[in-house]
């Protein structure tokens, strides 16, 4: 038993003490839910604090935010338009943290994801005229394949050289935007604009405004078929982490990884497959948004997606499923983001929040015990 | 005892300070959604304020999608004050900004949530914003949509608003090369942002003018690729003072020129945008923009039913630009006091012309004109036409051009953009 308050021997300055144990048995599976939500609270009070601080009234903002995230279909659809590449990279993290690769490059990934499905469009490889699916299925493809390469890198480096893949990782996302922007500024540069010329309608993922005119609700309705994308990735990822022979020998990797290694699981061979299959998780990302919603290839497609992505991870305790609602509260805060002006205290909101949920963690391994001190 | 006492104490202020909370929360929604709203503007002035962008009913309301900070020292403060002075000369108006916004899909989900609230005009800021207001504006044919410094327009609640800033670029290449001319120096430098037509337009102007009073001058040219990045800024204003530039002038947002320039002490730096820019002591002059006038004269023409939206293009003579040292309650800067006389009277006298809408961007552009390879752009007698000032060739469709911007004036040591 630790006991982290009170030095050994001396008596407490509060008739309490606190004492804390490490929690040896399996914890409850409400538990992690119920904290996480808890740190959301508490870090909502300290934000309201700082905006009290700030001159405002806390609660007003916060009706306000929630009204600009939920309040309406509009809003809603803007939400789920910012979610769908947070669970595609959600997923991408979390299948890489749970043979414990640190993936840190889902944002180069996500830009090499987009790199590809635009190459479809703009080398061209299919005519501006060809079908929907056929550019869709292309576009797609294209997308995994390039994310996948760039996902691969760093697990070869990491099997055959073991190279720190947190280095790697990070290292290649600046030069996949570097690789990116270099088609953007020479190669595919609209009149020496940092922008592609906009892909023809037929290479778009199907959104709900497009179908506005058999249904009127549906106009200005941004939300796209990669948001369906999404959802179904998180089964096929919930499956092979859990109900397959691979994702078994994935998670026996993570969890003790000498043991892997006696029980004869190719390390080596599980640590490249499975940086390509995050990679090209991450490139489906950057198509989705690409074909989704930026209809050109350009830069600053991502606001942190890559990054935004490690926290949705870790956040959903790396569960496929609980990824998906994890990343509409990103995505509902990213959008909130744009609520309070200047743009300073949103940021610190988010901040807080991502700070007091590492800090539930604590509470995850260990438990408070409060005891009443004998008087002296 | 005493601990007993303490710990009292706290538990005290604890339940103090959870009613105070629960106060707060008493307050009906409608009640709050209206305080909210009434304080918004007002919390502005307040340091450490902030501002939710909402509509207020009843009012005209103005909301402003910025790429910097509002306090960027540069392009976003200028369109910022802008918008203040519209809320200021307008009456039974409310205004609001959101900043920050990157260009492209997040430009667009911004512009459609301030559509979506009821804006009754909202200007978009940044170049790249010009697709995603198209689109929002198409949505929302009720409200106005005004694009600053692109070329798009639908002709009727899309609007493309841009000025000839080429105008006080001009002059301010007149004020560098005479400094340098005056000082036995020949280089400038250039800060270019990225390889668009308005950047070498700019550029193109800035050695046209350095030309009049110093034959002799070169123009040195960094592509940086930013609108706003203080450290890159900076970096490439102190690499072109060490390749032995004498001014750098910049097409960037931040005074990085002038900071550096101080810092070294012996060159000028020129920076843009924003008329508060020009305070460091080794600042030779700023270009800047006077969107206020330019706003609200589009503000109260959209109440009124009056504007149209269409391709605004402005001169000098509307009032929203600026050269700092000469316009109204303005003094010369120290680096400019002992400039040839001869060079400050005719500093004054164009831009008194260029002010009566005398002299104009096309006058800027008007033949003779040499390129840095010895061959002649506009011949003699000749004068650019719109789309030769912001089109590559071919232009785009629409806008396709004859001369075009894609060279480099006499004096120029740099490669074209590829």
């Amino acid at each position: 038993m630790t006991e982290l308050s009170v030095k050994p021997g001396k008596k407490s300055f509060f008739p309490y003490r606190i004492g804390l144990e490490p929690r040896m048995a399996q914890v409850s599976s409400w538990l992690p839910a119920s904290l996480s939500l808890g740190a959301v609270v508490v870090a909502l009070m300290i934000g309201a604090l700082i905006l009290a601080l700030g001159g405002g009234n806390p609660w007003a903002t916060y009706a306000h935010i929630a009204r600009a995230s939920f309040g309406s279909l509009g809003v809603l659809s803007d939400t789920l338009v910012k979610a769908t590449p947070l669970i595609f990279i959600g997923l991408a993290c979390s299948l890489a943290f749970r043979m414990r690769m640190w993936n840190i490059g889902a944002e180069g990934q996500f830009y090499m994801g987009a790199f590809g499905a635009s190459a479809i469009v703009l080398l061209p490889v299919l005519p501006a005229e060809a079908p929907r699916w056929q550019f869709l299925i292309l576009m797609a493809i294209s997308g995994m394949f390039f994310g996948a390469i760039w996902g691969s890198l760093p697990g070869l480096l990491k099997a055959k050289f073991n190279v720190n893949e947190v280095i790697s990782t990070l290292m290649l996302n600046y030069i996949a935007i570097a690789f990116c922007n270099f088609f953007i500024f020479n190669v595919w540069s609209e009149g020496g604009f940092q922008m592609s010329p906009k892909f023809p309608k037929n290479s778009w993922l199907p959104r709900l405004t497009d179908y506005a005119s058999t249904v009127p609700e549906f106009a200005g309705l941004t939300t796209h078929a990669g948001f369906i994308l999404a959802v179904l990735a998180a089964v096929v990822v919930w499956f092979i982490l859990h109900r397959s022979k691979w994702g078994y020998e994935i998670r026996l990797v993570g969890d003790n990884k000498r043991a892997a290694e006696y029980a004869g699981i190719r390390i080596s061979r599980n640590i490249v497959f499975v940086m390509m299959l995050s990679g090209a998780l991450a490139g489906l990302a950057g198509m989705s948004e690409i074909s989704g919603v930026v209809h050109r290839f350009q830069g600053a497609i991502s606001p942190g997606y890559g990054f935004t992505g490690i926290i949705v991870a870790w956040l959903a305790k790396l569960n496929p499923y609980a990824v998906i609602p994890v990343s509409i509260l990103f995505g509902a805060l990213i959008l909130a983001g744009r609520e309070i002006q200047p743009s300073g205290i949103p940021k610190m909101i988010q901040g807080i929040i991502l700070v007091c949920l590492i800090a539930s963690d604590f509470f995850l391994r260990y438990r408070v015990r409060i005891r009443k001190q004998v008087e002296a | 005892m005493s601990k007993k006492v303490l710990f009292g104490l706290l538990t005290m202020m604890l339940v103090f300070a959870l009613i105070l909370v629960g106060c707060g929360e008493q307050d009906t929604p409608q009640a709050e959604e209206e305080a909210a709203a009434e304080e918004a503007p007002a919390e502005e002035s307040v340091a450490g304020g902030f501002m939710i962008p909402e509509v207020v009913d009843g009012k005209f309301n103005i909301a402003m999608v910025l790429i910097g900070p509002h306090d960027d020292g540069g392009w976003s403060q200028a369109h910022y004050e802008g918008l203040m002075y519209v809320a200021e000369n307008m009456d039974n108006v409310n205004t609001a900004y959101v900043e920050l916004v990157p260009e492209g899909a997040d430009s667009e989900q911004v512009t459609r949530s301030l559509a979506r609230k009821g804006f009754d005009l909202i200007f978009t800021t940044s170049f790249g914003y010009m697709d995603a207001t198209e689109t929002v504006a198409e949505e929302f044919p009720d409200q106005m949509f005004i694009h600053v410094s692109g070329y798009k327009s639908n002709g009727s609640n899309f609007g493309n608003l841009m000025g000839a800033m080429e105008d006080m670029k001009y002059l301010a290449g007149v004020i560098a090369g005479a400094r340098a001319h005056q000082d036995g120096q020949t280089k400038m430098g250039y800060m270019a942002t990225f390889p668009i037509p308005e950047e070498l337009r700019l550029g193109n102007a800035f050695a046209l003018g350095m030309k009049e009073f110093c034959p002799e001058c070169t123009m040195d040219v960094r592509w940086i690729n930013t609108w706003h990045d203080p450290v890159i800024e900076k970096e490439a204003a102190a690499s072109l003072f060490d390749s032995g530039a004498y001014v750098v002038f910049t097409g960037a947002d931040t005074p990085a020129p002038a900071d550096v320039a101080t810092e070294r002490g012996d060159v000028y730096g020129i920076t843009y945008d924003w008329s508060g820019s020009c305070t460091a002591e080794r600042c030779l002059t700023a270009p800047y923009w006077n969107w206020g006038s330019v706003y609200l004269q589009i503000a109260e023409g959209t109440r009124d039913g009056t504007y149209t939206a269409g391709w605004h293009y402005f001169d000098a003579d509307s009032g929203g630009l600026g050269l700092y040292g000469f316009m109204e309650g303005q003094e010369l800067t120290p680096g400019m006091q002992d400039l040839d006389p001869e060079v400050i009277a005719y500093v004054e006298e164009t831009l008194a012309q260029m002010l009566a809408g005398e002299f104009d961007r096309f006058d800027v552009f008007a033949g003779p004109i040499m390129d840095n390879q010895g061959n002649i752009v506009v011949p003699e007698g000749e004068k650019m036409v719109q789309a030769d000032l912001d089109q590559f060739p071919p232009g785009a469709e629409g806008l396709e051009c004859t001369y075009c911007m894609y060279w480099w004036a006499d004096g120029v040591t740099a490669e074209l953009p590829e």
